[in-house]
C-alpha cells in the first residue's frame, strides 16, 4: 500500500491511475454495448436480460462498486494532473502552432466533464428515476422518441468516443505497454474499439428515431 | 545558389529580467540573404541594435552546429521553428518568406523560468540528471571493455534514447510543459545497458521524483514533443520509462534512495 | 623563468608507472580539506571535477554555458582512439605514440604522449562502463573503423556523435558528484582573473553572467581546461562562445604560453556564405574517401553551374599533384592546396570580400559507381546536414568545402604533471599545449581530454597538495585577492566606457579573424606575418577607444561578455604571429612558405626541435622567448612526403 501510493504522489503514477480505471470503465463500457444490444431483439429480450442482471445482486452491486472506485480515480487524478498541468505552463505562448496532437487528446479535459454530465443524466433517467420501472424496453424507446433527448445522446456518445479514442491509445504508453513492433497496432486498437462503441451506441436513438424499433 | 534577399518583421518577446513584466517588441530586418541562418539573421539585427545604442536581443545559443542544445527560441508557435529535426541554430532564412511576420519567444515552462528576452534557466535539467541519470562507475575502476558483449540491437537503441541534446524543445513544445521526453530519454538509455542494471530501479525513482519536483506537467500523450524534438527522439521511451517505474515500485524491496545530502 | 618538465626518465614504457610511485599522496581523511578549482567542464574539465570530486576532495566547478553538459566537446564526431587492437591488425600502445610522434611532426614530448597511448586503453573501459553507447559489432563487441588515414583500425564511435556521448559520460559522472556534494557547480560563470598568492596560483576571480556579481573564489589550486583558441580566426568550427580569455588572464599572470602559432586547418568544412558568417561547420574527413576534389581549370569558368564544366576542364589538383595519395593527403597538405587554387582565382560559391571560398567535392562518380543508396548509407547524415545548411542537394551537385580551424595544438606551457609555469596551476585538455606536437592526429583530441581529465590529473594534483600539504590561509580582504578584483572591475568599466563608442565588439573581432587568418593561417611567410604584426595592435587600440557595449554590467549583457573575449584575442593573435615569424622552418600545422621543398614542407630540427614557451613582459610585443628542447630517443625524425 506504502508503494502504491508512493507511486500515486508521482505524476507517472496518476497517469497508470487514468490507464486502469479507464480501463476497468472502457471495459465496462464495452459490456454495457453488448447487453444493450438485445435493443434489436425486442422487448423480451431486453428485459429479460435486465431482469436476469438483477437476479444477481452480487454482480450488480460488485461491479457499481467497482465503477464508483474507477471513476473516482478516474476523475480525481483527472482533476490533480489538470490543476497541475495548467501551472506547469506558467504564462501563455502567444502565438503556437500544433505538430502532433489531435482534437481527441486537445479535447479530453473538454469530453470528460461533458461525459460526466451526461453519465448523471443517464443514470437519472434510466437507473434512479426510470418512468417505467422494470420495463428498459420501454423507458428507453420512449424516450429516444423525444428527439432532444437522442440529440443529447448522440453528443454523448461522440464524446464518448473522442475521449476513449485517445483514452485506450494513451492507455498504453501510461502503463509502458509498448514495444517498437507492436505500437502501430496500439492506434489501430484504439480506433476500432472507439469506432465500434461509438457508431453501436448511437445506433439506438437513430433507429427509433428512424422507427426502425418501435414499441 | 543565387543570394536572394528577403525583409522580415519580427515580434520579439523582450523581458528585462526575472520576475519582470515583458512584452513583445517589433523589429524589421532588411535585406536579409536567405543562405543566412536564423541566429546570423538575429547577429545583425543585434550589431545594428548595438550600434544605435539599444540593447540587443538576449538568445542562447553556443555551437550553432545543432548539437550543444543551448539554443531555442519558439519561432511562430513552434520550438526551433518551422524546419523539422533541426535546431534553431542550424535554421535557415530561406524557411521564410519575403515580408514574412516572425514571432519569436522563450520556451515558457514554470519549470523554467525566464533569465532574460529569449533565454531561459534550464538548471532543473540539470537536476533531474543529479537525481539520478548516471551509472556509478568510480574512475580507474572499470574493467576490461570487451568483457560484457552488447547486442548490436541493444547499443543501437540506447544510442537513439541518448542522441538527447537537452535543448528543452520537448517542454516548450508539451501543452503541459512536461519534461517527460527528456527524463525517459535518459533513463531508458541507461536501463537499456546492461552497465545500468544496478541502479535501474533507484534511478527510475529518483529521476521521476526529481522531474516532478521541478515543476513540469504531466505527460498526457499528445505527441507535441516528438514532433519538435530536433533529434527525433521517440515518445516510445515516456511509455518505456512509465514501465520502468511501474517495475521498479513492485519489484524493489526497499525505499528509494534518499538524497545524500 | 626556468622550463622544467620533470619528465621521468628510464624506458619509457615504464615512467609513468614510475612516477606515480614517487608521487606523493593525500591521505583519504585529509582530501576534503583541500579546495580545489577546476575551470571548463568539458572533456577534460569534467572528467576531472568528477575524478578529483569522487577521491574526496571539494571541488567548485565553473562553466561559462548553462550546464556542464555544453561544453564544446560535445561537438567532435569522429572518434576516439585506443590502442586496445581489437582488430587484431597489429596495433599497440607503441604504434600509437610511434603515430602521434610523428603525426606530431616531431614537436611533441615523447614522454607524455607514450602516457597518452598508455591511458588510451584505460578511457575505453571507462566509457563503457559509464554507459558510453559505442558502435558494436553483430556479436556484441566493439566496433572499430580507421580513422584520419590510421593504418590501423584503432577508433571507437558513436554514430557521428562520440564527444556527445563522451561528455555525457563526463557530465553524468559529474553530476553524480554535485548530488554527493563533493564538487558545487556554477554554470553561467566566467573566469576573469587568476589569483596568485606567495607565488602560487590559489583562486579566480569570476563574473556570473546572469547577474554581473564580480565574485572571489580562493581554493588551494587552480585547474584550468578551458579549450583552445581556434575563435581568434573568427571564423572557425569552434563554438561561438569558446574563448581563450582563462588560459590568457593566467598567462599574463605568469603563466607561459607555448607554440601558439600551432593550429590545426580542417579541409573539409562549408564555405563561408557571407560576410555575416558567424561560424563554420565541420564535416566528416570521411567525405574524401568517395568525394573528388577540383576546381575548374579556367578563370571564366567559376561562375558556371559545375555540371555544365566539362571533364577536360576541370582541375583534379589533388589527383594530379598527389598521384599516390590523391584526395586523401592529410589535412594540411589538402587544406594547403584549395587555398593555393583559391589564391589563383580557381574557387567557387560566392563572391565574399571579393574571393571566391571553395572547391568542389565531387561525389557524382562514388554514386555512379556505386549507386547512391550506398553513398545515402555512407555519408547520409552529412549530406542532409549540407543540404539544410546550403540548400543544394550533394546528390545533385557536387558539394563546396573550404578549409577552416578548428584545432589549436598551443597552449599554456605545462611540464609532464600538466603544471604550467605558476605553481598550482594545472592544464588540462585542449588549453594545454603538451601532446600533439604541430599536429594533432583525427581522433586524438578526445583521448587527450580524458586521458587528461580522468587519469592524469587526479594524480598529479594529489601529488602537489602532497608536496604542500597546507597553505597559508588567504581570505579575501588580501591584496592579492583585492587586486585581482579591482583589475576585473577596472575593466569591465573600461569596456563598457570607451571614449569614442562606435562598433559592436564583432565588428573588431570579425576584422582580427581577417588579419589572422590570411597572415596567420594556412600558409604564412615573414612579410605577412609582419603586416599582422603592425595591423593587431592599431586594432586593439582602436578596439578599446570604439568598442561600444550597451546595457549595463550588473546584468546579463552578452556584449560585454563578447567584449572581453574580443580583447584578449587581441593580445593572443599577436602573440601566435610573433611565434610564427619566430619559428623559420614548416612543421606540421605551422607553413613557412620560405621552408618547403617543392611544396613539401620543410622542417629545421638543427634549429627548431624545441618548445617556444612565451613569457609574459607586460608589453604584447615584446614577449620573452623560453626554449624547451625537445629530444627524441625512441621514434627517430624522418621526413614526411605524400608525394
Amino acid at each position: 500500500m506504502q508503494r502504491a501510493l508512493t507511486l500515486y504522489q508521482t505524476t507517472v503514477g496518476k497517469k497508470v491511475v487514468m490507464a486502469l480505471s479507464g480501463g476497468i470503465i472502457v471495459g465496462f463500457v464495452v459490456g454495457h454495448f453488448l447487453g444493450n444490444l438485445n435493443l434489436y431483439l425486442g422487448p423480451e429480450a431486453l428485459n429479460g436480460y435486465a431482469a436476469k442482471l438483477h437476479s444477481l445482486p452480487a454482480l450488480v452491486w460488485g461491479t457499481r462498486i467497482l465503477l464508483l472506485f474507477a471513476f473516482g480515480a478516474h476523475i480525481g487524478s483527472a482533476y490533480q494532473l489538470w490543476r497541475r498541468n495548467v501551472s506547469a505552463r506558467g504564462s501563455r505562448y502567444k502565438r503556437r502552432k500544433d505538430l502532433a496532437t489531435d482534437y481527441a487528446a486537445r479535447t479530453m479535459y473538454w469530453t470528460g466533464p461533458i461525459l460526466l454530465l451526461y453519465l448523471i443524466y443517464h443514470l437519472l433517467e434510466f437507473t434512479i428515476l426510470p418512468a417505467h420501472p422494470g420495463d428498459v424496453y420501454r423507458n428507453v424507446v420512449e424516450a429516444f422518441q423525444n428527439p432532444w433527448i437522442s440529440a443529447f445522446y448522440l453528443a454523448g456518445n461522440l464524446a464518448l468516443g473522442l475521449h476513449i479514442f485517445h483514452g485506450i491509445f494513451s492507455a498504453f504508453q501510461s502503463i509502458g505497454a509498448n514495444h517498437p513492433r507492436y505500437n502501430s497496432y496500439r492506434r489501430d486498437l484504439a480506433i476500432a474499439i472507439s469506432a465500434v462503441i461509438t457508431l453501436g451506441n448511437v445506433s439506438f436513438p437513430i433507429s427509433v428515431l428512424a422507427g426502425i424499433v418501435t414499441l | 545558389m543565387a543570394d536572394e534577399l528577403i525583409n522580415v518583421t519580427l515580434h520579439v518577446w523582450r523581458q528585462r529580467g526575472p520576475n519582470r513584466p515583458g512584452g513583445f517588441e517589433t523589429y524589421h530586418a532588411k535585406d536579409i540573404t536567405t543562405h543566412m541562418s536564423f541566429l546570423e539573421m538575429l547577429d545583425v539585427v543585434n550589431e545594428d541594435l548595438i550600434e544605435k545604442g539599444t540593447e540587443p536581443i538576449a538568445f542562447d545559443y553556443d555551437c550553432r552546429e545543432g548539437i550543444c542544445g543551448t539554443c531555442g527560441i519558439v519561432v511562430n508557435g513552434v520550438a526551433h521553428g518551422p524546419q523539422k529535426l533541426t535546431t534553431v541554430c542550424q535554421l535557415h532564412m530561406r524557411q521564410f518568406e519575403d515580408g514574412q511576420e516572425i514571432w519569436l519567444e522563450p520556451w515558457r515552462a514554470q519549470g523554467f523560468p525566464i533569465v532574460k528576452d529569449l533565454i531561459v534557466d534550464r538548471s532543473g535539467f540539470d537536476r533531474i540528471i543529479q537525481a539520478g541519470g548516471y551509472i556509478s562507475i568510480r574512475t580507474g575502476s572499470a574493467s576490461e571493455a570487451n568483457e560484457m558483449p552488447i547486442a548490436k540491437e541493444v547499443a543501437d537503441r540506447a544510442m537513439d534514447a541518448a542522441a538527447c541534446i537537452g535543448c528543452g524543445a520537448c517542454v516548450a513544445a508539451c501543452p503541459n510543459a512536461s519534461a517527460s521526453l527528456f527524463t525517459a530519454a535518459k533513463i531508458s538509455h541507461l536501463s537499456l545497458m546492461p552497465q545500468g542494471q544496478a541502479e535501474r530501479a533507484d534511478r527510475a525513482r529518483r529521476m521521476v521524483a526529481q522531474m516532478d519536483a521541478e515543476g513540469f506537467g504531466a505527460c498526457t500523450n499528445h505527441g507535441e514533443c516528438e514532433a519538435a524534438c530536433p533529434k527525433g527522439v521517440s515518445l516510445e521511451w515516456i511509455a518505456r520509462m512509465n514501465r520502468e517505474l511501474v517495475r521498479a515500485m513492485v519489484k524493489s524491496e526497499t525505499p528509494a534512495r534518499t538524497r545524500n545530502r | 623563468m626556468e622550463l622544467r618538465s620533470y619528465e621521468p626518465t628510464g624506458p619509457i614504457e615504464d615512467r609513468w608507472e614510475k612516477h606515480k610511485e614517487a608521487s606523493k599522496l593525500v591521505a583519504p581523511a585529509n582530501r576534503r580539506k583541500h579546495n580545489i578549482i577546476v575551470v571548463g567542464s568539458g572533456l577534460a574539465g569534467g572528467a576531472a571535477a568528477a575524478s578529483l570530486g569522487e577521491m574526496g576532495y571539494n571541488v567548485k566547478c565553473f562553466c561559462y554555458q548553462d550546464s556542464p553538459r555544453r561544453a564544446h566537446s560535445i561537438a567532435a564526431q569522429g572518434g576516439i582512439n585506443a590502442a586496445k587492437n581489437y582488430q587484431n591488425d597489429g596495433d599497440s600502445v607503441y604504434r600509437l605514440f610511434y603515430d602521434t610522434v610523428k603525426g606530431g611532426d616531431f614537436r611533441s614530448r615523447e614522454s607524455n604522449v607514450y602516457r597518452l597511448a598508455e591511458l588510451s586503453l584505460h578511457i575505453i573501459d571507462q566509457a563503457v562502463a559509464q554507459g558510453v553507447p559505442f558502435a558494436r559489432e553483430y556479436g556484441g563487441l566493439l566496433a572499430n573503423r580507421s580513422f584520419g588515414g590510421a593504418q590501423v583500425s584503432r577508433t571507437f564511435y558513436a554514430r557521428g556523435q562520440t564527444g556527445q556521448q563522451l561528455l555525457l559520460g563526463a557530465y553524468q559522472a559529474l553530476s553524480r558528484q554535485i548530488e554527493a556534494g563533493t564538487v558545487q557547480m556554477f554554470p553561467r560563470h566566467e573566469m576573469l582573473e587568476l589569483i596568485v598568492h606567495d607565488g602560487r596560483a590559489r583562486g579566480i576571480v569570476t563574473r556570473c553572467l546572469k547577474t554581473g556579481k564580480v565574485t572571489p573564489h580562493i581554493a588551494d589550486m587552480v585547474v584550468l581546461c578551458t579549450g583552445g583558441y581556434s575563435n581568434v580566426f573568427y571564423l572557425s568550427t569552434n563554438a561561438k562562445g569558446c574563448n581563450c580569455t582563462a588560459t590568457w588572464r593566467a598567462h599574463r599572470k605568469g603563466a607561459a604560453f607555448a607554440n601558439p602559432c600551432y593550429t590545426q586547418i580542417h579541409p573539409t568544412c562549408i564555405p563561408q556564405a557571407g560576410s555575416y558568417q558567424s561560424k563554420l561547420t565541420l564535416m566528416s574527413e570521411s567525405l574524401r574517401n568517395d568525394g573528388r576534389v577540383w576546381v575548374p581549370r579556367k578563370k571564366e569558368d567559376v561562375t558556371k553551374r559545375p555540371e555544365d564544366i566539362p571533364e577536360a576542364d576541370r582541375f583534379y589538383y589533388l589527383e594530379e599533384r598527389y598521384p599516390a595519395f590523391g584526395n586523401l593527403v592529410p589535412r594540411d597538405v589538402a587544406s594547403r592546396n584549395a587555398l593555393y587554387v583559391a589564391n589563383d582565382g580557381l574557387g567557387v560559391g560566392p563572391l565574399v570580400e571579393g574571393e571566391r571560398r571553395g572547391v568542389y567535392l565531387d561525389f557524382a562518380d562514388a554514386i555512379s559507381r556505386l549507386g547512391e543508396q550506398t553513398i545515402r548509407e555512407r555519408y547520409g547524415n552529412l549530406f542532409e546536414m549540407y543540404e539544410r545548411i546550403t540548400g543544394d542537394s550533394p546528390y545533385q551537385t557536387p558539394m563546396r568545402i573550404y578549409p577552416a580551424t578548428h584545432y589549436t595544438m598551443g597552449g599554456l606551457w605545462v611540464d609532464y604533471n600538466l603544471e604550467a609555469t605558476i605553481p598550482g596551476l594545472f592544464v588540462g585538455g585542449e588549453a594545454n599545449f603538451s601532446d600533439h606536437g604541430s599536429n594533432r592526429l583525427g581522433a586524438s583530441a578526445l583521448m587527450q581530454g580524458l586521458a587528461d581529465g580522468y587519469f592524469v590529473l587526479p594524480f598529479t594534483v594529489g601529488n602537489y597538495l602532497g608536496h604542500v600539504r597546507t597553505l597559508p590561509p588567504l581570505t579575501e580582504d588580501h591584496p592579492d585577492v583585492q587586486t585581482a578584483m579591482q583589475s576585473v572591475d577596472t575593466r569591465v568599466h573600461k569596456l563598457m566606457n570607451a571614449p569614442d563608442p562606435k562598433h559592436a565588439p564583432e565588428h573588431f573581432h570579425r576584422e582580427l579573424g581577417k588579419i589572422i587568418w590570411k597572415e596567420c593561417g594556412m600558409s604564412r611567410n615573414a612579410e605577412g606575418l609582419e603586416t599582422a604584426l603592425e595591423k593587431i595592435p592599431k586594432l586593439r587600440d582602436q578596439f578599446w577607444r570604439e568598442v561600444k557595449v550597451t546595457g549595463s554590467g550588473q546584468d546579463l549583457n552578452q556584449t560585454l561578455e563578447r567584449a572581453g573575449r574580443v580583447a584578449d584575442f587581441l593580445e593572443l593573435g599577436e602573440l601566435m604571429c610573433i611565434d610564427a615569424l619566430d619559428r623559420k622552418e614548416s612543421c606540421g600545422g605551422h607553413f613557412r612558405e620560405e621552408h618547403q621543398e617543392k611544396g613539401e614542407a620543410l622542417r629545421d630540427d638543427a634549429h627548431f626541435s624545441y618548445v617556444a614557451a612565451w613569457e609574459w613582459t607586460g608589453n604584447p610585443a615584446e614577449p620573452r622567448l623560453h626554449k624547451e628542447p625537445l629530444t627524441f630517443e625512441y621514434v627517430k625524425p624522418t621526413k614526411r612526403s605524400y608525394k
